[in-house]
């Protein structure tokens, strides 16, 4: 707990803790610094593997395995999928503050948050209360451990996890789901409803008539949306 | 034997701190989101931290259902995003001021 338990310390835990420390606060502020958000996002990989290092360090094998799988192979990918679907791996202009004294007040409030940590994250913790969840020592993996707990213990909150994931996949099918023919995009809802056999919204916008569907100029599901910056030489619906 | 559980916490304290700065400065929406996941994997690094000072497994529990959380977190935040994106070109956190007074 205080710096006094670095005697007890070996050499390779004291170095796995070094280096897996700069990795994290590496990864940190390229996130932060980088102006690309594709370099942000693969700082962000430097992070997680920091942490998951940290975490195996800690004897938590089973949550390190996760971080990697969930964390750097899930949501990190992701991120880079809206990131090149969107387009917008184009650099932000930093120089330019909105909101005047944000940034300055921004890095004050950093730094009392900090310090206020500090402080806490060196205050003396134990209670000397009984764990309720189980023990961490003891025979057996960790695995087997945190499965105990979660499926005996927090049994009713992974039930909720489980509802809070269904949810979450329906919300996103909700939102990114193209409802509204005024907006980009109406090729690909209007070969949507010819798939599904409905009938589409009887007011079609001037832009859906004026790219006739199947037509010899007809642009394919996967041609630049309206409104989107055209690379090829292909002509848009426009 | 690791490191003393105050080397871990003050790490995860300067994460998050990163985390905050970071989401109270860029402008970019999705860069903002990674600033979150910074905090979010502090707190969980916390979490370990006191599992294994306490004898305790259910920080590792809570850590758990943490990365679920963020999962799903993640999953409807880029939906919007890529939502408002359709709407409007340039989705910094600036251009999205229809509500404001």
């Amino acid at each position: 707990m205080h710096p006094a338990g670095v005697l007890g310390v070996t050499v390779a835990d004291g170095l796995t803790f070094g280096v897996s420390a700069a990795m994290i606060l590496l990864g940190a502020l390229g996130v932060v610094a980088m102006r690309n958000p594709v370099h942000s996002a693969l700082s962000l990989v430097l992070t997680l593997f920091g942490v998951a290092v940290l975490f195996v360090e800690q004897g938590a094998n089973f949550l390190a395995a996760v971080q990697v799988i969930v964390y750097a192979g899930a949501i990190v990918v992701l991120f880079l999928f809206v990131i090149m679907l969107l387009g917008v791996d184009r650099e932000e202009r930093m120089a330019a503050d909105p909101l005047r004294g944000q940034r300055i007040l921004a890095v004050i409030a950093g730094a009392a948050a900090v310090s206020l940590l500090l402080v806490l994250a060196n205050v003396h913790w134990a209670t000397g209360a009984k764990a309720v969840a189980g023990s961490t020592t003891g025979p057996g993996s960790d695995v087997a451990k945190v499965g105990h707990s979660v499926f005996t213990t927090y049994l009713v909150p992974f039930e909720a996890t489980s509802a809070l994931l269904v949810l979450a996949v329906i919300g996103a099918v909700v939102l990114v789901r193209r409802h509204r023919p005024s907006d980009g995009g109406q090729q690909e809802a209007a070969s949507q409803r010819r798939a599904a056999g409905t009938p589409g919204p009887p007011a079609p916008s001037p832009e859906e008539t004026a790219s006739p569907e199947g037509g010899p100029g007809a642009t394919g599901p996967d041609a630049p949306r309206p409104g989107e910056p055209v690379t090829t030489g292909q002509g848009g619906p426009r | 034997v690791s490191l003393g559980g105050g080397w871990y916490l003050t790490l995860a304290a300067v994460l998050f701190t990163i985390g905050t700065v970071g989401l109270l400065v860029r402008r970019n929406v999705l860069i903002m989101f990674m600033c979150v996941e910074l905090m979010l994997n502090a707190a969980n690094l916390s979490f370990v931290t006191f599992s294994r000072m306490l004898h305790d497994i259910g920080g590792e529990s809570i850590v758990f259902f943490v990365l679920v959380v963020a999962a799903a977190e993640v999953v409807v935040g880029l939906g919007i995003i890529v939502a408002i994106f359709r709407r409007r070109k340039g989705a910094t956190a600036d251009d999205i001021h229809i509500l404001k007074g």
